[in-house]
């Protein structure tokens, strides 16, 4: 009746999961269970509380020596799930792993329906369709793949760092490269970090110093991935360094060129500052960067427009460093694993009109304010407005860019911690009333509540409500030369005017702009909102859905810093993979049937890996199984059937197909006419 | 002196070239009819209906029946065939896949006889007589076979042991067919009685396939001067050569004319205009949907031109009837 | 019971690759999203897996409708997968036209990880599509055309029946 795998006629083995009752309340699953004893093969048909458990894995191992089975199907949740779970009880009762099929009936029926006869039925077609699947599946041996020991970090902020460290401590390679001149990020930027507004730069910026002088770590700034292939275990990767007509081992950061350029004040915006101060075409991104090494700006030197300048800082430069002509160099890396640390963008508060960023000169970000009282900053740590004034009065406006149909829907998780630790500083260093404009505050997490009080007894004012807008139109004497802010007190239900010196919008936490790029190049997915995807949100929250690339940070998600560090244990996972020093992967790969195969390289120019050749001796098409990554792309081309896929097998779907349809209706009528 | 086995020829809805292909073994045919006896070969010989059926059930022992079946008077012989004969071979592409036959089941019965019995330019018919299968004239009834819904394959309406491919099978295939009856060293049954592999493997162009074909546009022959020794599908020309059974030695690509797919199938696929659409599509070179849609324009007959021989056999079989 | 006395309802057989719309499919069924129970869904590891085969004999097996769901454009895990898919679909659908079978019948859809929602209304947008379509029931269609055979088979020789499946 049915080809089956040599004398192996099929025992086939059901078992369907309760999985307590999200698919027990929904599904009938006795019901199933009674339907698949009866289909032809099945030998035990069982249902079972939670199949996934000890005492479930057991029952079917039990059975499988018992009944002598050789074929088992589980239906319960999701196989992104559990397959894996399944397969291994499988091959500890000695039947080969791929023998097994999984019916997603959770996921696929319970979880989504809540029509019971309906899903029942629904359930009853998938197990009838993967008990007719197994039939024609075959045992397969795993692939196992070397895993390189080196690791690729791409972002060094401090998820980066910290997991470059991690890893380089465990006495592995790693290869941290960032875009900007100088690795740090966006913490590099604050002045003090809550809870406990110990200062950024005092914890930051040792760690920076380890990891350019760590001997396992190779630093490389400026640089970008331009390319990456390859699969877990096995990438290559091509690092772009970008010019900085400096070269980086000669110079040691005494600045002298600096001093020595022909521009005597600094007249550029400084992006580090983030345009509160000037830098020089030659500079250096702030006194802690690392590496420690000056850059220039080709559009704003003017031997580079020129080629008419003195070139004052050439010649102040002892060591010979600078290098006008220097061009991008591309290095070519081998790594293992992969950890993609991008972080994130803030919101550009210039989409939020009615907040007046741009136009009303002292509307500030956070991030500028972060500047703004950073000892290290523009102002040496002075709050001051643009006309230079220490401003009276400052209100901070939440949720910029958050938590708002308009901008972003979901809340940043930072802002309300870091509007509380601003209005602490700038109260600290200017005496100003301030006041914090929110819709919730959010202060979840260890000392943060407390945090939270403290403040308030501080005599910062709060006040609840989304702000309708900031203004610098007076409407009463008390308004002229302020800016006014207008909101509904929604605790008292008064529409309020606060006219302020100073306004700082707390924004919110976006994806990076390129951050599609980035997926795109390591083959990995984003979630609605842009972050990076991660495989499980709570059982493997750093992995992504391709092997041996990780996540960690903020590119994930909104995330402050305890919890960015704390996801550096991507490192973790990246040094387990090495520390295994292999995987196992699916053995999912095509084949060419030698023999049927007439070499019309309709294949060839399909497969994106480059798995497919052409044999120029026989004249056929040739799969390398190393390359190839199980796609079946080639498969389904081959227009005279000669390529096959393992677990995917033509046979496989074509049975699964008729497994689906075969349903009362169909075979009612057949009968009927036979009988006509 | 022991008898010689029998052998049977018949044909059903085909041209004729089926029964040419027999002839056109030339001196090998003495070869044939010397090893054996034809006991039944309407096309070329005087035999009835009421010869065979005086046979004794399973006295032939192969008969080769070509042509699709679209009347009852067909499948009435079909049947009678089927009972005679030890082994019955579906001979060539109609009765194999339905053939060109079969085309006209992207039609429905009643358009069909229309258009011939009123609509078609040639045709004037005002009365409207449509044929009738039932016709009483002089008080004697005169009845006709009836035309039935669809095309069907041989092995639709009986059951049949090998398969002959082609339109028609080379006379270098029945010869090796003959041979294998003869020798008594059957295939497994259902065999198609030709290699399982794509036509390309024997084309004398193969050479020529560039490893990347990647199609930008689609040609009928007739639009442009074919070269002779380039492999059509890297000039733009629909070959169906990649998706065919080999077996034919390339006869209509040495004519400069590509693989129409007379051969139908490999044993691995079971639908071969699904195949060469697959593997023809899969190889385009525009990405955006407007791009992809211009280039499609190349090919205005999907369904005739990778059906052409085997629409009855395809997993549609025929076109959907509006309505329920 | 037959089918002709339970009310009918759409079949419709899904292909969802791996990576993006069966994930998506997951995320729909975590999000407890509720949508029409009327598809199946078959796993394949990419959307280019999905040999025009399979569609056709879906259709032949007697389904209502074939819904094909990969990554977006650009997205692909195994980087143009899709297209390859994109390409034949818009040939199969000429193809189908000419074959009777209605466009709304077979459709293909991008569908990210992140879109459980998609998941849900491009299924529910099918099944209502299908349901105004009506039953294909290719199965049904010929084994009432072959009846045509059954009958002078019977005749002749009812020992010879052929089993038409």
């Amino acid at each position: 009746m049915y080809s089956t795998n040599g004398n192996n006629i099929p025992r086939i083995g059901f078992y369907i999961c309760h999985c307590g009752h999200n698919i027990a309340s929904i599904v009938d699953v006795v019901e199933v269970q009674k339907y698949a004893a009866t289909l032809p093969g099945v030998t035990v048909s069982r249902d079972y509380k939670y199949m996934c458990s000890d005492p479930g894995q057991e029952l079917i191992q039990q059975d499988i020596k018992e009944h002598n089975l050789n074929r088992i199907v589980v239906a319960s949740c999701s196989p992104l799930l559990h397959e894996h779970t399944f397969r291994l009880a499988a091959e500890k009762a000695g039947l080969n792993p791929y023998y097994f099929h999984m019916v997603n009936v959770r996921e696929n029926v319970s979880w989504v329906h809540d029509n019971k006869e309906q899903a029942t039925e629904k359930a009853k077609d998938l197990a009838r369709a993967a008990i007719k699947r197994v039939f024609f599946h075959k045992p397969l041996e795993k692939k196992t793949v070397q895993i390189k020991p080196d690791v690729l970090i791409v972002g060094g902020g401090i998820a980066g760092i910290h997991s470059a460290l991690t890893i380089a401590n465990a006495g592995k390679h790693v290869y941290l490269v960032e875009r900007e001149p100088t690795i740090g990020g966006h913490m590099a930027m604050f002045d003090k970090t809550f809870p406990t507004l110990d200062c950024a730069a005092c914890i930051l910026t040792p760690k920076m110093s380890a990891v350019k002088s760590h001997p396992n770590i190779t630093l490389w700034t400026y640089s970008e991935v331009e390319k990456i292939d390859g699969f877990v275990g096995n990438y290559k990767a091509t690092i772009k360094r970008k010019p900085r007509y400096v070269n980086e081992e000669l110079c040691v950061g005494c600045l002298d060129c600096i001093e020595a350029c022909i521009y005597k004040e600094a007249k550029y915006p400084d992006e580090f500052n983030l345009g509160l101060s000037k830098r020089k075409p030659i500079y250096i991104p702030f006194p802690q960067a690392t590496p420690q090494v000056v850059l220039f700006d080709p559009e704003t030197c003017i031997d580079f427009k020129s080629h008419r300048c003195k070139k004052t800082c050439i010649e102040a430069c002892e060591r010979n460093a600078i290098d006008l002509k220097q061009t991008a160099k591309f290095e070519e890396i081998e790594v293992g694993t992969v950890i993609i640390s991008t972080g994130f963008k803030t919101y550009d508060p210039k989409l939020s009109p009615q907040y007046g960023y741009g136009k009303l000169p002292n509307v500030y970000t956070s991030l500028e304010i972060e500047r703004l009282v950073n000892a290290s900053g523009p102002t040496a740590g002075e709050v001051v407005t643009r006309d230079g004034k220490k401003p009276e009065s400052v209100g901070i406006i939440h949720c910029v860019g958050s938590r708002d149909e308009k901008s972003n829907k979901w809340c940043s998780r930072v802002c309300c911690m870091y509007s509380l630790k601003l209005a602490h500083l700038i109260k600290e260093h200017t005496g100003a009333e301030v006041y914090n404009f929110y819709i919730d505050m959010r202060t979840p997490g260890k000392g943060y509540e407390e945090f939270y009080d403290k403040f308030m007894n501080e005599g910062v004012h709060f006040i609840r409500g989304r702000v309708a807008e900031v203004t610098d139109w007076a409407l009463v004497p008390e308004e002229e030369n302020k800016l006014t802010i207008r909101v509904e007190d929604t605790l008292i239900g008064v529409v309020r005017r606060i006219p302020v010196d100073m306004v700082v919008l707390s924004v919110g936490l976006e994806p990076r702009e390129d951050a599609s790029e980035i997926r795109r190049m390591f083959n990995i997915s984003c979630s609605s909102e842009g972050f990076f995807l991660e495989r499980h949100p709570k059982l493997a929250p750093v992995n992504t859905f391709t092997d041996g690339i990780f996540i960690a940070g903020a590119c994930q998600g909104p995330k402050d810093i305890p919890d960015t560090v704390a996801q550096a244990g991507a490192a973790a996972e990246a040094l387990s993979l090495i520390s295994a020093g292999k995987i196992e992967l699916e053995p999912n790969t095509a084949q060419v049937i030698e023999k049927y195969c007439s070499g019309c390289k309709s294949c060839i120019p399909l497969c994106p890996y480059t798995a497919i050749s052409f044999k120029e001796d026989i004249k056929k098409a040739y799969i390398n199984e190393a390359l190839c990554k199980g796609c079946g792309t080639c498969v389904a081309a081959c227009p005279s059937g000669s390529i096959t896929q393992n677990m995917f097998e033509d046979e496989q779907i074509f049975s699964e197909i008729e497994g689906l349809l075969k349903f009362a209706g169909i075979e009612l009528e057949e009968k009927e006419v036979e009988h006509a | 002196m022991p008898d010689k086995p029998k052998i049977g020829f018949y044909w059903c809805a085909s041209c004729g070239g089926c029964e040419e292909s027999v002839v056109d073994l030339a001196e090998d045919i003495l070869m044939v009819t010397g090893a054996v006896d034809i006991v039944f070969w309407p096309v070329a010989m005087d035999f009835k209906k009421s010869d065979v059926e005086k046979m004794d059930d399973g006295s032939i022992l192969a008969t080769m029946v070509n042509g699709a079946i679209r009347t009852s008077e067909q499948e009435e012989m079909a049947r009678l065939i089927r009972r005679k004969s030890k082994i019955v071979i579906a001979y060539g592409s109609c009765a194999h896949l339905g053939g060109i036959p079969s085309l006209a089941n992207e039609f429905e019965k009643a358009e069909i006889l229309k258009y011939i019995y009123s609509d078609a330019p040639s045709v004037i018919n005002k009365e409207e007589t449509y044929p009738l299968t039932e016709f009483k004239h002089n008080g004697r009834y005169v009845t006709l076979p009836v035309f039935r819904n669809i095309v069907r394959t041989l092995d639709q309406v009986i059951d049949v042991d090998y398969y002959l491919p082609g339109c028609p099978p080379t006379p270098k295939l029945l010869k090796q067919a003959v041979l294998t009856l003869l020798s008594g060293e059957l295939p497994p049954k259902g065999a198609v009685l030709a290699p399982d592999y794509a036509l390309c493997e024997e084309c004398p162009r193969k050479k020529t396939k560039p490893d990347n074909v990647s199609f930008t546009q689609f040609v009928k022959p007739h639009m442009m001067l074919i070269d002779k020794e380039k492999c059509l599908l890297a000039q733009g020309v629909i070959c169906m050569g990649p998706a065919t059974r080999a077996g034919c030695e390339a006869l209509c690509i040495n004519g400069n004319m590509p693989c129409s797919g007379c051969f139908g199938p490999t044993s691995r696929v079971k639908d071969q205009g699904a195949k060469i659409l697959s593997s023809i599509c899969s190889n385009i070179e525009a990405k955006s949907e407007d791009e992809i849609d211009t280039l499609l324009n190349g090919i205005p007959d999907p369904v005739g031109t990778f059906y052409r021989y085997g629409l009855a056999a395809s997993l549609l079989r025929k076109k959907i009837q509006e309505g329920k | 019971m037959l089918s002709s006395d339970k009310k009918w309802e759409p079949r419709i057989i899904a292909f969802f690759c791996n990576w993006c719309t069966y994930t998506a499919a997951d995320l729909a069924g975590v999000s407890r999203l509720k949508y029409a129970p009327n598809v199946r869904v078959i796993r394949v590891m990419c959307s280019g897996r999905v040999d025009p085969q399979f569609i056709l004999h879906v259709f032949a097996s007697g389904a209502d409708g074939v819904l094909i769901g990969g990554c977006h454009p650009g997205d692909c895990h195994y980087s143009e997968g899709n297209y390859k898919m994109l390409r034949r679909f818009m040939l199969l659908k000429r193809m189908l036209k000419k074959m009777g079978i209605e466009e709304d019948r077979c459709r293909l859809e991008w569908i990210s990880a992140a879109e459980g929602e998609k998941v849900k209304s491009v299924i529910n947008d099918m099944v209502e599509k299908v349901r105004k379509l009506g039953p294909l029931g290719i199965p049904k269609r010929i084994s009432k055309i072959d009846k045509e055979i059954k009958i002078i088979e019977k005749e002749i020789n009812p020992e010879e029946a052929v089993e038409h499946a």
